[in-house]
């Protein structure tokens, strides 16, 4: 009995001290949460560990922007002050973060929190507290087209199946009689984009021979590419993160299938199309088609006189100088911060959450200086995806060749309402 | 009984004093202590591996889910139902387990925590494959005067309680003795007319138990399920817990459900890659100085305080294996 006491004495205080450890000192909350005469507080949730941890460089390159702006004088004498905590892409951790963000921290705003079923998860509860959920990380369609139950959140990258809507116009025009193998990715993300290529193929979308599906724990994808060769198909959809657009590519390569390979925008970035070149040699990339919206930092060619360039490299040498700037990943987190940065400018000196979302939704920024040049991102009350507007490219040898124009899928996002 | 009875009321008293995020965490360190008490019962106690225990507790937190949200079924209804479904769960995989032991066991659990998202996913009409299923928030009823939060804290360590009450009366006496028979010399064991396969499959069935109460604790807390919040991430950070709280005593299932909460919150604090690292090295260190976990050392310390004899060090290391001649038959 007595040594139960002493045991459970001894082992509640150290669980209650563990407790208290995970408390901070609670903030005062401001008239306005997270709004100061000199400070703005914004949170994020980013995944620093876990299977997608590669994005946490969005988060990073978020910092580095808004370091940037602070050292010129912030928004209105605001310095903005970024917390960005780890979620390891998993829903109950996300909640629990985002909670202490809002509860701890008293931030003014969550901004770009990412992954679909990290928003999923914390979207409720912000709409419930009516807290801005702004330009959250992923391309998934729900965020434009929910705004009615939940108005408090909005998007930014363009829309998967807008994207894949783009690839099945072009397979249409220049591919009628094409046998179209799809590799994806077992999520949302992944099934998002079969949704937009099936609706772009119309009544054609018996043009589908194959779908092979892979999981983020598999080691590689080639049994699913063997079984795309293997179905006769001479189309191939790469819907796949980096590290399997990589293996996708590679093993197409070596088993001897040179198909006509369109890939996703997120898995484009420069030096994974090398990384694949250099391991399944020319063929692996040569003559892919994705799209594009955003300027590439590892095309040191195409942007060498480019102002805005210029300045990233500057920001990323200043402000995280361990970093990889060929990284699209830190420019995606420069490119989504500017926005933020626009959208606090234009809800002006007397900041409150109301005027954020308002001018998040009355949005016209045509000079995004790391957008691919011609994007316009433009919302209206009624119209919540922000970037609308993508051009196809071609791999040639060393870089991404624009070919066509740009184009606005704006209206087949309104379709799908 | 004075031991429990002062932890009762830390926890009762807790949501007054701490910041209301804290409280919020409190609610799933209730969850996981069910989970990791689980793994208790069936590593630390019966000495079967389990790197799975995720995959029972997704089976609790989507039978609570898709019994709300396509039934309409109110929780306290689910909940004693998902215990059910995993027990079963729990049956089954515990007659598989009966032909393999230490890393082939450990090796065909962790296949099934691997195989729980690709499997929700796959049935997507069923579980809302990887949109998950999104839950009506828990709300007190009129009747009683906390707030939303507070109630679902008080829910989930009651709960935890019943769990924690329920394990102790199942394994006290004759129950427990037999699967730490079976844990330190089976043959032995056998020869005195214990029944293996009915032991070692029931522990199995009762870690199930727990692990689904945890996983449908989840989802009540969360007020969504979806694939990735049952990876295989979950699984680890089960037993990560158990022996880093301490894998054979009860009160290791609370610390460990506590440090497994909060030590990837505080050391956000020094750098956002941190928490990994900082598990690694917790974990090589607990390892290595307190085999038996933090509850196990700091019950030692407070053994030796009162000048009791000491514990015998054993050559052969191990969280196990040090345990087994060290614990009491009852905690």
């Amino acid at each position: 009995m007595i040594r139960s006491v002493s045991t459970a004495a001894v082992v509640s205080a150290a669980f209650a001290l563990t407790v208290t450890a995970g408390t901070l000192t609670t903030g005062r909350a401001a008239d306005v949460p997270g709004v100061t005469p000199t400070e703005i507080v914004l949170g994020g949730d980013h995944p620093f560990s876990g299977p997608a941890s590669a994005y946490g460089a969005i988060g990073k390159g978020i910092g580095v922007y808004f370091d940037y702006v602070n050292d010129h004088g912030g928004v209105y004498g605001r310095k903005i002050k970024w917390i960005d905590l780890d979620d390891g892409y998993n829903p109950p951790q996300a909640v629990q973060v985002v909670h202490q963000l809002v509860e701890q921290d008293h931030v003014f705003a969550i901004f770009d929190s990412l992954g679909t079923e990290v928003n999923t998860a914390i979207r409720p509860y912000l709409n419930q507290n009516k807290i801005p959920q702004l330009f959250v990380a992923t391309g998934a369609s729900k965020w434009g087209n929910d705004y009615k139950q939940y108005p408090w959140t909005i998007g930014w990258q363009p829309d998967y199946q807008a994207e894949a809507i783009l690839y099945a116009q072009d397979i249409l025009k220049n591919h009628p009689h094409a046998k179209i193998g799809v590799l994806y990715q077992n999520d949302d993300y992944g099934q998002d984009y079969i949704t937009g290529l099936k609706r772009g193929l119309g009544k054609h979308a018996d043009m589908i021979v194959k779908m092979a599906s892979y999981e983020t724990t598999d080691p590689n994808v080639s049994s699913q590419v063997a079984t795309l060769k293997a179905s006769g198909a001479d189309t191939y959809m790469i819907f796949a993160t980096p590290k399997f657009a990589i293996q996708g590519m590679v093993a197409a390569a070596q088993q001897s299938w040179h198909p006509t390979t369109y890939l996703n925008n997120v898995s484009n970035a420069i030096p994974y199309m090398k990384a694949a070149a250099k391991v399944g040699g020319p063929s692996a990339v040569n003559g892919i088609i994705t799209t594009i919206y955003l300027k590439d930092p590892a095309n040191h060619a195409r942007y060498a006189g480019d102002p805005a360039m210029k300045q990233y490299r500057e920001m990323m040498t200043k402000y995280l100088p361990s970093a990889d700037q060929d990284d699209g990943n830190y420019l995606y987190g420069v490119a989504i911060a500017y926005t933020m940065v626009d959208v606090l400018k234009k809800a002006g000196k007397d900041l409150t959450r109301e005027k954020v979302i308002d001018a998040a939704t009355h949005l016209n920024e045509p000079n995004n200086p790391w957008a691919y040049p011609g994007v316009v991102i433009r919302t209206s009350p009624g119209f919540r995806f922000p970037i609308t507007q993508m051009i196809t490219a071609k791999w040639l040898a060393s870089d991404w060749s624009p070919t066509g124009i740009l184009v606005d899928t704006r209206s087949m996002t309104e379709a799908e309402k | 009984m004075l031991g429990p009875a002062f932890a009762v009321a830390v926890i009762a008293v807790l949501p007054w004093v701490v910041p209301s995020f804290i409280v919020f965490d409190l609610i799933y360190v209730a969850a996981y202590a069910i989970g990791i008490l689980g793994l208790v019962i069936l590593t630390g106690m019966n000495g079967q591996i389990s790197l799975g225990h995720g995959a029972f507790m997704a089976l609790g937190g989507y039978t609570v889910a898709i019994l709300a949200h396509a039934m309409g079924w109110p929780y306290w209804a689910g909940v004693p139902l998902a215990a059910l479904a995993s027990g079963l769960l729990g049956v089954v995989v515990g007659l598989v387990a009966l032909r393999l032991a230490g890393i082939y066991l450990a090796l065909a659990t962790y296949s099934l925590a691997i195989a729980t998202p690709s499997f929700l996913k796959h049935y997507k009409s069923i579980t809302g494959g990887f949109g998950g299923i999104s839950l009506d928030q828990l709300t007190p009823p009129a009747w009683i005067p906390l707030g939303p939060q507070h109630f679902v804290y008080y829910v989930a360590w009651a709960i935890a309680g019943i769990a924690f009450l329920a394990s102790a009366f199942v394994v006290r006496g004759r129950f427990g003795r037999a699967l730490r028979a079976l844990r330190d010399q089976p043959i032995a064991a056998v020869s005195f007319g214990i029944n293996p396969y009915v032991y070692k499959t029931l522990a199995f069935a009762w870690s199930a138990v727990l692990a689904g109460v945890a996983g449908a604790l989840f989802a009540v807390a969360t007020a969504y399920v979806s694939p990735d919040t049952f990876s295989l991430a979950l699984s680890i950070t089960l037993l990560v817990g158990a022996v880093l709280g301490g894998i054979a005593t009860f009160w290791g299932a609370l610390v460990g459900a506590a440090i497994v909460e909060f030590l990837p919150l505080v050391a956000q604090q020094i750098n956002n890659g941190a928490p990994g690292v900082v598990y690694g090295v917790a974990l090589i260190v607990v390892m290595l100085f307190v085999p038996d976990g933090i509850a196990g050392g700091l019950h030692r310390i407070a053994a030796r305080a009162r000048r009791r004899t000491p514990e015998i060090a054993l050559e052969s290391g191990g969280p196990v294996s040090a345990v087994a001649v060290n614990q009491p038959t009852r905690e």
